[in-house]
């Protein structure tokens, strides 16, 4: 176990390994989502309250599971990186942060559309659960914002990583929002006392969905590492093999 | 064509999803492009050094 760590922080190696798995957590990924999105959409039954509008459950649940997983991602990384000032570690929360910030954006807007029906509102200022989410993709906007204003990349990484770990207590607070306060959000539906409060015809696709995202989030942030990999050994020698063969050849 | 109006909130429910997957794209072509435009600025700047170094 310790030796395949040691290697998987080898850039060279990394970089190789990520690009085999890729295709996999990819292909798994899309077949869950077309899975999820086929018997959501038309297999489970309309739920007996909210009717067929209830089956945006089956894209903003996954979104906004993802844009904390995503933060989650970005802040253990980065505390990694600072304590073992390991670079691949910062080059995963560097990754994480854009796909954060698109799945949270996505949660806010389906979820803005989910309440409109529902609710009778796109948006309520005050809400805890609505608000808690939007300071996520401040908290997004602020770690990427001060990246690209310090030049230096281990500067950059030391300084976005004690931004992401501060603003890492906003997680707990989304998720426990609609516990603590009173909010117009409704209850857990998955993680809750007395198991998930769902039949199973609709349960398996949410559950398809959420699996699926989460594979489909980590092909995509492998690639994003890639990229940040191949820029910061842009200097050594296998990148500039690996880039431009013709020199050595 | 039933599903379609979704028993009205159709117009809710296909946006929801149109946005999910035109994200998903998004971040996709996002990634690409980004890693194609490092491993080009490298290799130009590269081509660059050995030219110079001639």
């Amino acid at each position: 176990m310790w030796t395949f760590l040691h290697k998987l922080s080898s850039p060279p190696y990394f970089y190789d390994l990520a690009a085999k798995m890729i295709p996999w957590f990819a292909a798994t990924g899309v077949l869950l989502i077309g899975y999820g999105t086929v018997a959501g959409l038309f297999f489970a039954p309309p739920d007996y309250q909210q009717k067929d509008a209830f089956r945006i459950i089956y894209v903003h649940v996954p979104a906004a599971y993802i844009s904390m997983m995503a933060y989650v991602v970005m802040a253990v990384s980065a505390g990694i990186g600072l304590i073992w000032r390991m670079k691949l570690a910062h080059a995963v929360a560097a990754g994480a942060a854009p796909l954060g910030a698109w799945f949270t954006f996505l949660a806010l807007v389906t979820g803005s559309i989910w309440g409109r029906p529902m609710w009778g509102t796109w948006w309520e200022w005050g809400d805890p659960r609505l608000t808690s989410e939007l300071i996520l993709l401040f908290l997004y906007f602020g770690y990427m914002a001060l990246r690209a204003a310090i030049d230096d990349t281990t500067r950059a990484d030391r300084a976005s990583a004690v931004l992401a770990l501060v603003g890492a207590v906003n997680v707990p607070i989304i998720h426990f929002s609609v516990e603590w306060w009173s909010s117009l959000h409704q209850g857990p539906t998955l993680v809750r006392a007395g198991g998930p409060a769902i039949e199973p015809v609709m349960l398996w696709p949410l559950l398809a969905m959420i699996l699926g995202f989460m594979l489909l989030f980590t092909a995509l942030l492998l690639g994003r590492v890639r990229t940040e990999v191949l820029f910061r050994e842009r200097r050594s020698r296998w990148v500039r093999k690996l880039v431009y063969p013709e020199e050595t050849a | 064509m039933g599903f379609l109006s979704m028993g009205g909130y159709g117009p809710y429910v296909w946006t929801a999803y149109a946005l999910t997957f035109g994200v998903v794209i998004i971040c996709v072509a996002q990634g690409r492009r980004r890693h194609r435009r490092v491993w080009n600025d490298l290799r130009s700047r590269l081509q660059v050094d050995t030219e110079r170094s001639k």
